[in-house]
């Protein structure tokens, strides 16, 4: 799976995931995933870690509903979630995995544990295995 | 009668429950799955029980959370 994301929307939700920290920071992700099998994210949701944890992240029900109204009033489908590990690398944790109930998202991954150069991956989970997929931030086009 | 599902317009059985329309939608995982009627949060206890109306509006969402264990 190729999966890509626009540079403003990796800005948002690292400014987000920034701002958040030291608890990790959660949302959604929406877009369409187009004919030539490439995944295309055109909208990131910004939600509450209910959790406020550094270690665990919960999405708000309430805002996920809302989220998912909006993305069908914009003609998006959820495509997955993201969510920040301030303090370890980008890739899922165990947790992560067996919380990851939806075989069909891409559960994307900001690390920033390194200050200055953080890393974001995606991932694809099933049955408590995760593949990394290729994930490309994709600049605006003038 | 019709309700809506994840903004679809579907024809149902008169008086199906929620548990009912979870297995007619083969939702996956419905374990963990949260429901919202009418974008009320649906108790989990009441979904064998609860029978849906005429125009109402369903939802299905995924329980999203992880960890650092």
């Amino acid at each position: 799976m190729r999966i890509t994301i626009r540079q403003q929307d990796y800005d948002k939700m690292l400014a987000h995931a920034l701002k958040e920290r030291p608890n990790e920071a959660c949302g959604l992700i929406a877009g369409v995933d187009r004919e030539d099998g490439v995944r295309e994210i055109r909208f990131v949701y910004l939600l509450t870690n209910t959790d406020a944890s550094n270690e665990h992240f919960t999405l708000d029900p309430r805002e996920q509903l809302e989220a998912v109204k909006d993305m069908r009033a914009n003609g998006w489908k959820p495509l997955g979630n993201w969510h920040s590990h301030p303090e370890s690398p980008s890739r899922p944790s165990e947790e992560d995995k067996r919380l990851a109930y939806d075989s069909k998202a891409s559960y994307l991954i900001l690390s920033l544990m390194e200050e200055g150069n953080p890393v974001l991956h995606s991932f694809h989970v099933e049955n408590g295995i995760s593949e990394a997929e290729e994930l490309e931030i994709a600049r605006e086009e003038e | 009668m019709k309700i809506t599902v994840a903004g679809e317009s579907k024809e149902v059985r008169d008086g199906i429950t929620i548990a009912e329309l979870i297995e007619a939608e083969q939702v996956e995982t419905p374990e963990y799955v949260t429901v919202s009627v009418n974008e009320e949060f649906a108790d989990r206890e009441s979904f064998e029980t609860r029978q849906l109306n005429e125009g109402d509006t369903v939802e299905f969402l995924y329980f999203m959370g992880g960890g650092r264990a």
